[in-house]
């Protein structure tokens, strides 16, 4: 294999990821939080890819395209929901919807 | 020899530019940025996976994620318009600081955990076949060895599909708003 060892994917992978959770972590509009969440989806993507290359195993590539899939339908439910929430006229913004809070 | 530079080039550019979108993504102030930077750093992230023999996911990224995914973002940011911009930076300060040292302490503990559980086993990757990652291996693998993951794969994207359809059709009482 040609290029940098799998360990240098995987660390771009956990930097990735960390700035997804960044952005989880410091955003309150729920559309830049689901854009972070694709970004955490799309780092664990790359190191399970890495791996199956590492292992020669396609069971990895599966995985990853399985994982998309969840992805597609996180986004379509997270977008449905920001959708009914701003028709309720409420503002888009996490710290302000509290009304599930216990 | 000409190669290994060229590879490596490559590599050097598509991850700077996977981690500087990544990072726009999250710091752009207006959510329509975001959403494009999202675009450049799955484009990238497809060079990645060219890189490690992993064709069909590529291919398959840039379809579902740059040609589905994003562009219902942009829908859904058109329509909302200006409220669809939370400022990010109405938040207290202590709470970003704390974030940005969570975010960091998470991205070291990655990389400690990979150094110290699996550092000497990284060196040698195994030698693939050229059909590794090939459409028809992904597609064996898919139907022959994980048909069940298939099968509930298509399960999980029609309930999503109906649930998407009853969220945006459903329009609740206004007095159930506590705003």
């Amino acid at each position: 294999m040609s290029g940098p060892g799998i360990a240098a994917y995987l660390v771009i992978s956990a930097l990735l990821f960390a700035t997804g959770a960044l952005g989880v972590l410091i955003r309150r509009s729920p559309l830049i939080i689901l854009l972070a969440l694709e970004i955490m989806l799309n780092a664990g993507n790359l190191a399970l890819i890495a791996y199956s290359r590492h292992l020669g195993d396609g069971d990895g590539q599966i995985f990853a395209l399985t994982v998309m899939v969840v992805a597609a339908a996180e986004a379509v439910v997270g977008l449905g929901l920001i959708v009914a929430i701003s028709r309720l006229r409420m503002e888009l913004d996490v710290d302000k919807l509290t009304s599930l809070r216990g | 020899m000409a190669e290994e530079i060229l590879v490596w080039i490559v590599w050097v550019g598509a991850a700077l530019t996977l981690l500087s979108s990544g990072l726009a993504v999250v710091l752009f102030a207006n959510p329509f940025f975001s959403a494009l930077a999202l675009i450049a750093n799955l484009a990238s992230l497809a060079v990645l996976y060219l890189l490690l023999a992993a064709e069909f996911v590529a291919a398959a990224q840039v379809l579902v994620y740059a040609g589905a995914i994003v562009v219902m973002f942009l829908f859904v940011i058109a329509y909302l318009g200006g409220r669809a911009d939370t400022p990010w930076a109405g938040g207290p300060t202590l709470q970003s600081l704390a974030a940005v040292v969570a975010a960091g302490a998470i991205a070291v503990e990655i990389v400690v955990v990979i150094g110290l559980k699996a550092g000497d086993r990284l060196s040698e990757s195994a030698a693939v076949r050229d059909s590794f990652g090939s459409p028809a291996e992904i597609g064996r693998l898919f139907l022959a060895d994980h048909l069940l993951a298939f099968e509930v794969t298509s399960i999980v994207l029609l309930i999503a599909a109906v649930g998407g359809v009853i969220l945006g059709m459903t329009v609740p009482k206004p007095e159930a708003s506590d705003g």
